[in-house]
Order: structure tokens, then sequence, then C-alpha cells
């Protein structure tokens, strides 16, 4: 037993925090409790530390059940940085939609919790805890509005697939495990490396374990329950299951392909490369009928979702650090596309149509430009993270040869160049309509847009840093 | 001459299949008929029972702490928060409610090929298993009890999967609370 | 000795048989009683798993999916119960506001 508490020093300081804001909760006012998010930010920056102590260590602790290396403090790092985000948007969005509840925070701060263990557990039945963790708490976040039907209809139908998904993962666990013998990670590689003659079971170990992490990362032909889940989740939940919750299930499975089953990988590649293509193609093509813009970036995810799979399939080191190249560059463009859509979508998230956004780049030239550069980062348009992004993962799948897949993911992006356009259009050619209640961008979100504008430019057109952190990260 | 008691006529081996067959029977009855009952209570009566047929297996497979945990975390446990949920939303709507949705032949077919093609690759695939992995620590254990062998691991290999565990339940329980307490 | 393959094929009939629960009911509650099939013949494999090979860090793993079950059992109830205030219905088909 070798106990290293600095391998998992943020999560504790996380779930201390969150223990603290829950006996708290009784003794806080009701309208003040949005006021309990700095306390929970004050979590996250404690976790921040935490990340840092252990900053460059490498270690395999608590009997081969956690990981504590480079692309572990890559992806803490990630998601802390997301959550921050997102702590401070719900804090508005709380205040305006008059949701007193601090339970948000708590359950904000376990999902990150799961998030974090995902990333950097080196055992089967931690990556299935800490998933399960995060999916909970988000479960709950999805149906945080609870007196409107659309919030727990979305909950009920995640709640739902996110279950379901979850059986067919374990089933797959089971027979990986009956299979080799081990769940932890290095000592199942080592019982395939040991008997190359594989035994059928599992193949459809693996196979089941594709499926139960395809819900969760929502690809093709997985995918169906993202739109509504998107719509109808707050404005908050939806940054965060389209980041963070994809994020996690995707690095995870990352470690999982690369660092359990690298013999294996054409079996995986041959299931991989069809899901490739079909998430790109669904995502995009129907994205391109939305007229509810959290519908159409709920789509646009899951077609970046297959741009980051086409580099999963590439399966060498320029792949692993292309994905977290783009994994930041996805979070930096889609959390800032939602910030912009929660301002303008005002109080009970009234406007959320893409009429709403006529003329809107005129009358408030601030939020015209940010989601003009979110959108055109999206779209992969070069001197924008998303074009990098896309350059490195592409590459990446070059180098493996995979040329119809590149192929197939430029014609993709290339439809995916229509929608997000529209939006530019009708923003700048659309005419205005009077509102009823003006928009009105607060101070923190203001700071916290430009940030992520300026990151997304500075990203697009100096990829060098990033670039250096992810390639130390991507070697396992 | 004292005539033999009749246990040993019967052996060990015929026992355990015996008592397989008896239990793999009720399950999968049991199941079936969980799936397919209209009412919502008598549907979890026969999850009550299917789930005591599985804990059997569980025994039979000398996993006895798996087997009482199964009876009282399950049966004990969720199905009787089942139960309550079932008596606080459903009662009045069960007698009007077609039973199946509008896909359910599409889905019938779905799982029955699912079943065949997993049961294909089970029995396929079977003889591969690996049993060399049988470690030294292990030989010993065979003279522990099932009970301790597992709590010592749980408190050992599994520490942190179990605390993490713990957190889950504090996040179910403050999911419980949101969802259920009613808004000011 | 029974042969395990007799109880993997068990587990995945009992596996088939939850999958159809949920693909096939509009009742919610059975649907989630149809998870906790599925979740419990994951065991039935682990378990089985653990006997064939000796290891009972399988029984261990089965007392994972036991906690998680219960948990998310917990979850899905109260979910049901916050939908049936908001719309009086525990039918899956008139779960349906946003279609597209």
């Amino acid at each position: 037993m070798d106990i290293n508490y600095t391998a998992i020093l943020p999560e504790i300081m996380l779930s201390l925090v969150g223990i603290c804001i829950m006996l708290l909760i009784p003794f806080v006012p009701r309208e003040r409790q949005t006021h309990l998010g700095y306390l929970a930010l004050a979590g996250i920056v404690l976790a921040f530390f935490g990340v840092a102590m252990g900053w460059g260590q490498t270690d395999l602790a608590f009997s081969e059940m956690i990981f504590q290396d480079d692309f572990g403090q890559f992806s803490k790092i990630f998601f802390l940085f997301v959550s921050t985000v997102i702590l401070l948007i719900s804090m508005n969005y709380l205040e305006q939609e008059k949701l007193f509840q601090g339970e948000f925070f708590v359950l904000l701060l376990f999902a990150t919790v799961g998030m974090l263990f995902m990333a950097t557990s080196a055992d089967l039945i931690m990556t299935f805890l800490g998933l399960e963790v995060l999916s909970i708490s988000t479960y709950i976040l999805a149906g945080f509005k609870e007196r409107e039907r659309k919030s727990s209809e979305a909950a009920w139908k995640y709640f739902l697939l996110g279950a379901f998904s979850t059986a067919f993962l374990l089933y797959g666990i089971a027979f990986v495990y009956g299979a080799t013998g081990s769940t932890k990670y290095l000592q199942i590689a080592e019982a395939i490396q040991a008997s190359p003659d594989y035994s059928l079971i599992l193949f459809v170990g693996l196979g089941l374990m594709m499926v139960g992490f395809g819900f969760k990362v929502a690809l093709a032909p997985f995918h169906a329950w993202t739109p509504d889940v998107y719509e109808g989740a707050p404005i908050p939940i939806t940054a965060l299951l389209a980041v963070a919750s994809k994020g996690a299930a995707l690095l995870a499975l990352v470690r999982i392909l690369y660092q359990v089953f690298p013999d294996l990988s054409q079996q995986w590649q041959a299931i991989l490369w069809p899901m490739a293509v079909m998430t790109m193609a669904i995502g995009n093509i129907a994205a391109l009928t939305q007229s509810n813009i959290k519908r159409m970036l709920a789509y646009s995810s899951i077609a970046h979702a297959g741009y980051l799979l086409v580099g999963l399939t590439a399966h060498n080191p320029l792949a692993t650090q292309g994905i977290l190249f783009y994994l930041v560059a996805y979070a930096f463009m889609t959390l800032g596309a939602l910030i912009v859509v929660q301002i303008v979508g005002r109080r009970e998230e009234q406007h959320t149509t893409i009429e709403d956004y006529n003329g809107i780049g005129y009358r408030y030239p601030f939020l015209g430009i940010a989601l003009s550069v979110f959108l055109i980062s999206l779209a992969g348009i070069p001197a924008t993270a998303g074009f990098m992004g896309k350059l490195f993962v592409f590459s990446a799948a070059v180098q493996s040869q995979m040329y119809g897949l590149v192929v197939i993911a430029l014609v993709t992006s290339a439809i995916g160049l229509y929608y997000y356009l529209r939006v530019i259009v009708s923003m700048y050619m659309g005419e205005f309509k009077t509102e009823k209640i003006p928009i009105t961008i607060s101070m923190p979100l203001r700071i916290i847009l430009t940030l992520l504008v300026l990151g997304t430019l500075y990203l697009g057109i100096l990829p060098g840093s990033l670039l250096n952190l992810a390639e130390e990260a991507a070697s396992f | 001459m004292k005539a033999r008691p009749l246990y040993l006529l019967i052996s060990p081996f015929a026992m355990e299949a015996t008592l397989f067959y008896i239990l793999a029977t009720m399950l999968v009855v049991f199941a079936i008929l969980t799936v397919t009952a209209a009412n919502p209570v008598r549907s979890a009566v026969y999850l009550i029972s299917a789930l005591l047929g599985m804990a059997g297996l569980f025994f039979l497979l000398q996993a006895e702490f798996v087997g009482a945990v199964q009876i009282l975390v399950y049966v004990g446990g969720i199905m009787v928060l089942f139960l309550f949920v079932i008596m606080l939303v459903s009662v009045r709507e069960v007698e009007t409610q077609r039973r199946a949705n509008r896909q359910w032949k599409t889905a019938l077919v779905l799982g029955i090929v699912l079943s065949f093609e997993l049961v294909y690759f089970v029995v396929q695939g079977a003889d591969v298993f690996r049993i060399d992995t049988i470690s030294q620590d292990l030989i010993i254990e065979s003279q522990t009890l099932n009970t301790e062998t597992v709590g010592g691991l749980l408190y050992s290999t599994y520490l942190l999967p179990f605390e993490i565990a713990s957190v889950l339940l504090l996040v179910a329980m403050i999911a419980a609370v949101v969802l259920t307490q009613k808004q000011l | 000795m029974v042969d395990i393959t007799h109880y993997l094929v068990l587990s995945t009939i009992v596996f088939s048989i939850g999958v159809v629960g949920v693909l096939t009911r509009r009742n919610v509650i059975i649907i989630l009683m149809s998870i906790e099939l599925m979740l419990n013949s994951v065991n039935l494999n682990l378990v089985a798993f653990s006997d064939q090979l000796q290891d009972p860090s399988g029984q261990v793993f089965a007392i994972f999916v036991i906690t998680v079950a219960a948990a998310e059992a917990a979850v899905g109830l109260g979910i049901i119960i916050a939908l049936f205030r908001n719309k009086e219905t525990v039918n899956v088909d008139e779960i349906d506001l946003m279609r597209g």
C-alpha cells in the first residue's frame, strides 16, 4: 500500500471545500447563497495549488490505482480551468434566474472531482467510479431549473441514457477482467502482450466499453440524447456537459486505448474509423437545420467530438498531442460561444433562436465581435485556435496514412462553415428588433469573454507554448 | 442395516448443477416477468425474487459476502425505495396504461439478436480464460473466510476506490435532497 | 463444478432481458428496474470470473457495482419524482417537449 497524498491533493481539496459548503448552506439566507460560489472558487484555487505541489512528479500510487504523470497534470489543469469558468458564469446565471441553491456549487465541485479521477485513474474500477461521480452530479445539475419541464426532461433523458450506457460499460469491463485477470491498466496491457492469441471475450469487452464511452462522449450512433439534454439544461451546465464531461470521457478513453490496449490498435481502429465518419457527418449535417442556437451548438459539439476521434484513431504520439491541444482550443471557443448565448438569452433563456441574434453585431459590438471570433474558430478558419487544433489532429491522421478519414473530415468541416457563418451573417445583416428586456453584460462575464477571445486568437497565432506543454503531457 | 441418507446418493457435482439450474430458471423467469408485468408493484416484487435468485447464485460461487450484500442492499434497501416511489407516484395510472412503447417489436428483435451474439461470443471465447494468474497470497486466502478476504481487500488495495465510493454516495444524497425539496 | 460458461450465458440472457425492458417499456419505474437487472447481470459475470480466476478482486468490484446501482437508483427515483411533480406522468412517451 503506497499512499501518496500529493497525487490526489486537488481532489481532496475540492471534496473538503464541497463538504464545507454543504455544512454552511443551512446558515446562509437563501438570497445570499450564490455568494457560496466564492468559497467554491477558493476551493478550485486550492486545487490548483494542489496540482502545483505535485508538478513534474511521476508515480503510480494507492496500489496501482492512480497515475501521477504529465498527462494527468495537464488534464487536471484543464478541468480546473473549465470548472473555474463554469463556476463564474453559473454564479451570474443563478443570480439572474433566482435559483438560490448553494447545492449547485457543491455538485459542480464533486463533478470536477470525478473528472480529475477519470483523467488520472490507473484501474478500470477507478475510471468507472470517477465517471459515476461525474455523471450523477451532472444528472442533477442538468435538471436544476426545478420548475421548468424542459429541464427535468433533460435530466431524465440524460440519466436514462447515462445509466443504460453505464451498464454496457460495466459489462465490457467485466469481460476484460475475465479475459485478462485484472482491472489494472498496466496489468491488463501486460496480460494482452503475454498472450497474443487474444480471446474473443476480450474483443467483446472492448467493444462494449466503446459503446459505454461512445454515449458519454456523444459519438454517433450513441449521440441521440445530446441535443435534447443540451437544450434543456441550464446554459452553464450545457457548457459543463459539452466541454468538461465530454473531455473527461475522451481523456479516459485516450488513456485506455493507448495505454491498456495498444496491442489491439488494429481492432479498435476498425471500430473507431466508421464512428468518426458518422459522428462528423451527423453532427455537421444535423446542425444545418437547427433554429435554436443551443441545439446548433449541441450538434456542433458532436461534430467536434468526431474531429477529436480522428486524432484518436490515428494512434501516434502526435495524435495525443493534437487531441490535448484541440481539447483546449475547443474549450475556449465553446465556453465563449455559450457565454454569449447566456447573455443574449437573458432571463429564463427566452432568446435562444438564431433570429434573436439579428442585428446584435452593430447594437452590441462587444458581443458581436466575441461571438464572431468563437464561431470563426469553431468553423476552423485560419488564425484561430480551432484551425490550429484541426491542423494538428488531422496531420496526426495523415502521419498514420489515414487519408480517407482526413478527406472526410475536411469535407464535413466545410459543411460546418455554413451554419457557423449563418449566425454571423444574421448578427450583421439581420434587422434589429427592439427588445423588451435590454441585454446587460456583467463585469465578470465581460472579463471572461475578453480573456477567452484573446486566448482563442493567441492559440491560433502562436500555438507553440501550449503545443510544447501538450507534447510533454503526451508521453505516458 | 441402516438406509443411507438420501443426500449421499447425489454427488456434490450433481447437487451443485441441480441448484444452479433451479436458481437460473428462477432468475430468468422472474427477470422476464419483471420486464413484462403490467403493474409496477408486481414488477418490483418479481425483481426482488430475481435478485434473490441471483444472490443464491453468488452463494453457489462461494461469494458469500457479495450474496449477503445483495440481499441486504438490493432487496432490503433499493427495492423498498422503489416500492415507496411507486406508491407515491403511479398508482392511479397503471390500470389504463398501454404496456409497451411504439417501437417494441424492433427493440425485441434487437434484444434477441444481442442476446444470441453475446451468447455466441461467450461460448466461443470461454476456453481461453486465463487461469494461470493464481498468485501466492490467494492460496493462503482459500483458508480464510470470504468476508475476511473481501474486507481486507476493500481496506488495503481498494482503499482509494472505497473512498471515492463514499464520495459517490454523498453526491447521491445531495442529489436526492436537491431533487425532492420543495421550492421555497 | 458448473462450468463458467453456464454462468456467463445466464448473465448474458439476464442482461438482454434488461436491455429489452429498457427499450420496450413505457413506465419509467419499470425502465429503471430493467437497468437494475442489467447491472446485476454484470455482477454475476464478475463473481463468476472471480471464482474462475481465484481472484477476490472481482467480488470487490461487484460490491462497488452494487454501491453505484444504489446511488443511481436513488437519483433516478428522485428525478422521477421531480418529473412527476412537473408533469404528473410516469410514461416516457409523454416526455417529449423537445423534438427536433
